[in-house]
Parts: structure tokens; sequence; C-alpha cells
């Protein structure tokens, strides 16, 4: 267990190293350096919507909306208000109001929605996300339908990856507790949970809290590394990405979540150019995967150092 | 007194009255049946003492306090834990976190703690794992720990949702139909079984029978309700020869005089 824990840390750290190393040597160059930040970033979308989606069972199409509350309101406070601050307390603490606005609106959409029954959370956030889209169409403050320009560029791939390790651990170990367990006895069987005294309600809007907080930060990277924000980049269709990201990975697997965000950042990377197509593909993707593996490819599964020793023990057996 | 007292208890779906005049009570350490044909009204009326249903009128009373109108959850908290008729195990999780589920509401560590994994949470878990393990071995389910609980056979499985109630360390006990599905032999076992817990965890159990043979030996007293409506109330002995009770299981299929 602890051992587990060493090798994923010490795993986490080398990674990062190597690829900053070989970003600031040069090896790789700005568009792929980019392209590493925006995987890490939809890393913490994927595996934040995974916890209210996967582990807790709760359909919510609203992190688009999340999103965009988190990128607006940290990129006021770094770009509107300028706090006497040093840039690497500016960026963090711009990132936390991001995602603490974020958890608020959560909040105050999850409390009556989540006492409803599935559907309605997924048509309640829906529109909550359009709404907040059209909110910053109108928000003259933020630039309205032309967008909020001149958002200092603070992130980078370090921030970004290192943000995003700290978020992936922080909802690991919260699946991990006791509350984790509440929020997975909900998406088993929700009666049974609540007779098992389990104040369903509670742990739905938490998990819903938490998710739109991760959503909020991820947002927040997201302006400073566009540094242009417009109403049109939180669209639904960037809610049905990350979608299909947990779903592809797996509703419930947090790993799952993780390496479908990479290979479908990579994915809308190598299809920019048909980017039609592309929302095509993605929607098709995601119908067939609802139809014939509604699990996702993992299921709830994590991939596991155990899943390697297994295959290299089958592996020995067959030579044997 | 009784530690669990219904009145004038109704419950109406539309036009239908599932349950009409359900006043029973239990007084502590008793082990009560509640039998009646199919589609008496059953397991509405645990619907109703476990808060999943709001009853349309009447009252319920835990150690005298009124719990109509709370949640589910609220009056497990109380003390009221209960089986139901269709299992509801978390299948996809195993067996030992199924019971784990239900030690939660007695957790002491907060988010944070257990986000930090600080000591406190270390010990906690360790110390939630132990006894869920503990509970699993009294029901012999404790080499089984690991397996998803979907995968367990039936009468396992019924047998786990006894230990997961239990584990919410209640006063009363409801179990719809724990026997349903079972062979004989089983039936048998497992009436032992809820005896000896009514006696090891010092509880009071309401047990409801569809076949009223099952609830002969084991139970004090026996409440028998059709078309929602207590019909007859008493021990075993009277229920037995009871008119209304026979004419009630009419046509069933039942021996009213299996010594079982
Ligand atoms: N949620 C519900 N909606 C409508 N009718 C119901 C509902 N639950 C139970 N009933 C009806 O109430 C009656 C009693 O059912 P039930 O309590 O399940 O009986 P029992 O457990 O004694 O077999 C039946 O006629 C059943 O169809
Ligand atoms: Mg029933």
């Amino acid at each position: 267990m602890n051992k587990k824990k060493l090798i994923f840390i010490t795993g986490a750290v080398a990674v990062g190293v190597v690829v900053q190393l070989l970003i600031s040597s040069g090896v790789i160059n700005p568009y792929f350096a980019q392209i590493l930040t925006l995987m890490s970033m939809y890393a913490i979308l994927a595996t934040s919507l995974n916890l209210i989606n996967g582990i807790t069972g709760q359909f919510s199409l609203g992190h688009a909306g999340f999103m965009a509350l988190g990128g607006y309101f940290s990129a006021i406070l770094t770009t509107k208000l300028a706090l006497p601050l040093p840039n690497f307390l500016m960026f963090p603490l711009s990132l936390l109001f991001g995602g603490l606005v974020a958890a608020a609106a959560g909040f105050l959409v999850g409390l009556p929605t989540l006492r409803l029954r599935g559907d309605y959370l997924a048509i309640a956030t829906l529109g909550l996300g359009e709404i907040i889209r059209v909110m910053f169409v109108n928000w003259k403050y933020v630039g309205a339908a032309a967008g909020m320009k001149g958002i200092p560029g603070y992130t980078n791939f370090l921030w970004t990856y290192v943000i995003a390790v700290f978020s992936i651990l922080i909802i690991v170990n919260f699946i991990k507790s006791s509350h984790g367990r509440a929020c997975i006895s909900i998406r088993e069987d929700e009666i049974a949970a609540e007779t098992m005294g389990i104040n369903t309600t509670k742990y739905k809007v938490m998990a819903f809290v938490i998710g739109a907080f991760f959503a909020g930060v991820a947002g927040g990277i997201f302006g400073h590394l566009i540094r242009l924000l417009h109403p049109n980049s939180f669209t639904f269709m960037v809610s049905v990405e990350i979608l299909l990201m947990v779903v592809l990975g797996g509703l419930g697997s947090i790993t799952g979540s993780i390496a479908a965000a990479v290979f479908l950042t990579g994915l809308t990377e190598a299809l920019r150019q048909f980017s039609d197509l592309r929302m095509i593909i993605y929607s098709l993707m995601l119908i067939v995967i609802m139809l014939f593996r509604p699990q996702g490819l993992l299921g709830t599964r994590e991939f596991s150092l155990d899943m390697f020793s297994k295959f290299t023990k089958k592996a020995e057996k067959a030579e044997r | 007194m009784a530690i669990l007292e219904t009145s004038n208890l109704v419950k109406t779906f539309g036009g239908l009255t599932a349950v009409s005049k359900f006043d029973i009570y239990l007084n502590e350490g008793e082990l009560i049946g509640l039998i009646g044909p199919n589609g008496a009204g059953k397991t509405t009326a645990f619907n109703m003492l476990t808060g999943v249903y709001r009853p349309s009128s009447g009252s319920i009373k835990l150690m005298g306090e009124s719990i109509v109108g709370q949640k589910p959850y609220e009056i497990t908290q109380k003390g009221i834990a209960r089986t139901f008729q269709n299992i509801r195990l978390f299948k996809d999780l195993t067996v030992v976190d199924n019971v784990k589920i239900a030690y939660h509401q007695n957790v002491k560590y907060g988010v944070a703690t257990g986000i930090l994994q600080t000591k406190q949470y270390v010990d906690e878990e360790a110390e939630i794992q132990q006894k869920a393990v503990a509970l699993l071995k009294i029901f012999n389910l404790d080499h089984k720990k690991n397996e998803l609980s979907k995968n367990l056979p039936y009468g396992e499985q019924r047998r786990l949702e006894i230990a997961r109630a239990l584990a919410t360390n209640p006063k009363v006990l409801l179990l719809d139909e724990p026997a349903a599905g079972m062979n004989p032999q089983e039936t048998h076992d497992l009436m032992e079984m809820i005896r000896w817990i009514r006696d090891q965890f010092k509880l009071t159990i309401l047990l409801i029978e569809h076949d009223m043979s099952l609830v002969m030996n084991v139970c004090e007293r026996i409440y028998v309700l059709d078309y929602g409506k207590i019909i007859a109330h008493g021990c075993p002995e009277d229920i037995r020869t009871n008119p209304k009770v026979i004419e009630a299981y009419l046509g069933e299929e039942v021996d009213l005089s299996a010594e079982n």
C-alpha cells in the first residue's frame, strides 16, 4: 500500500522532471509543450468529472460552465485587479479563487437539483452551462462577446503538471476515504445507501462541489495558457468532450480518465485541421461506447502495477 | 415501554390503500413476526417504518419519539436497520466494503483528514476494517471478504445483507422475507441464526414472512396482515387456530399444522 504510493509519487516526480528538462533544453518544442500542458489540464477535468459521474453516479453535463467560471474569475484577479503580489503567488491564488467561485456555483445548483433523480441533473447542469456562457457573452466588464484579452501567460507545463498531480492525489485520497465510499455506495444503490445511514444528498452535493472546484481550477489554467477568454471556448461541446474522456476511460476509473484525457487531447491535435469532423467523430465515439460498452473501456477498474505483474507471470507460465 | 410503536398507520397509492390501520408495538428484546399473503402490505409497512415512504397518516414512535417524516438515513442513525425482500447489496463492491459503508455514520474523521491521510485516518480505517472482518466472521463470510458481493451464492448474499444491517449498530432490526428463495435446511439454519443474533446483539427484531409456518417456531408474538389491515395478533398457538387467519390464507398452499 505505502510502497505503491511511493512508486506512484516517485514516478510522477520523475516524469515531471524529465519532461520539464526536455522542454527547457528545447528538445520538446513549445508547440508540443503546450499539448503536454493541455493533456495535464484535461486530466484534471476528466478526473474531477469522473468523481461526479463515475464515482458518485450523478450525470452532470456542466463541466464547461464551471471551467468558464474558474477561467473568467481567476483572470479577473490577475488581469483586472493589479494586486501587488509576485507571479508565483498571484497565479495559484487566482486559480484557487476561480475554483472557489466554481465550487460555490456548484453548491447553489447542486443543492436543489441533486435531490432529484438522474436525468434532471443532466438537464439542469446542461442549462447551467449555457446560462453561465450567456452571462459572459453579456458581461461587458470581461469583454462580453469579444472576449477577455490581455491575460498574463502564467500557465506553463510545470505548473499545470504539478497542479494536476495534486488534484488527482486529492481526488483519489477522497475516494479511498470513508466519505468516498459513501459516494460510491450512492452510485451502487441509492436506496440501500440511504438505509445504511448515509445522507445521500450531502454526499452527492459534496462530490459535485469538489468536481466543480477542480473544473474551475482547470479553467484558470486554460485562461492563462490561451491568454484570451471567449465565451465560445466553453460551449456544451466542451462538456461533451470531457464526458467522452470519462466514459472512454471507464466510469469510476481514475487511471482510465487520465489515460483517456492524454489520448483524446493528442487525437484532438492530430485532427485539428478537420475540426468539424472531429466533433462528429467524438459524438459517434460516445454513442458507440454507450451502446456497446457503457461501463467504458476499463469499467471501474484501475491500471495498476499488479496488472503488469499478472501479465508477466502469465508470460512466465507460458514459457515453462 | 415499547421500543417501536405505530398507531393508525395508513399508506395509499393514488386510489389504492396498501396499508390501513396498522397498529403494532415491539417491546425491547422481542422477536416478532409479521405475516400475511402476498400483496397484503407487509413491505409497504416496512417502507414506512424506515422512512422510504412517508405514511399518508398515523404515527410511528421509536422510544417514544416520533420519526414520521424523517429521512431513511436519519431513522437508521436513530437505530432502525433493515434488509430488503429483493436483496439490495452494493453488488459491484467487495463483501467487506459492503459492511464498511454501513460503519460510515460512525466515522469521526472529516473530509480533509481523509484527503491528507493523517494518523487519525489510518487508525480509524484500520479499526473499521478490523470491525468489519470480525462481523463477517460471525456470519462465516470473512474468508470471502475480498470477493464481489454479486459473486456470492444466494444464501450468503442474504447473510451478508443481515451483517451489513447489523453494522449500522441498530436497536431494532427489520427483516423482509429473509428466507425467500432458500431451501428448508437453509431456512431452518437462518431462523436459528436470527434468534441467536437477537440474543447476541440485544436486538428487537421484526420479521416479515410470507410462509407462516416458518415463523411459528421462532417468534414470540405474531401479527397477521391481510389487505393492509392487521387481522390478528397473538402468540403462535392462537394465530395457528385463528379462523380469520385460516380464511386469509385459504387457497394458499400452506400447511397450518406444520411443526417445521
Ligand atoms: N410504490 C408503489 N406504488 C403503487 N402501489 C404499490 C407500491 N408499493 C406497493 N404497492 C402496492 O401495495 C400493495 C402491497 O404491496 P406490498 O407491501 O409489497 O405487499 P407484501 O410485501 O405484503 O407482499 C400491493 O397491492 C402493491 O401493488
Ligand atoms: Mg413484500
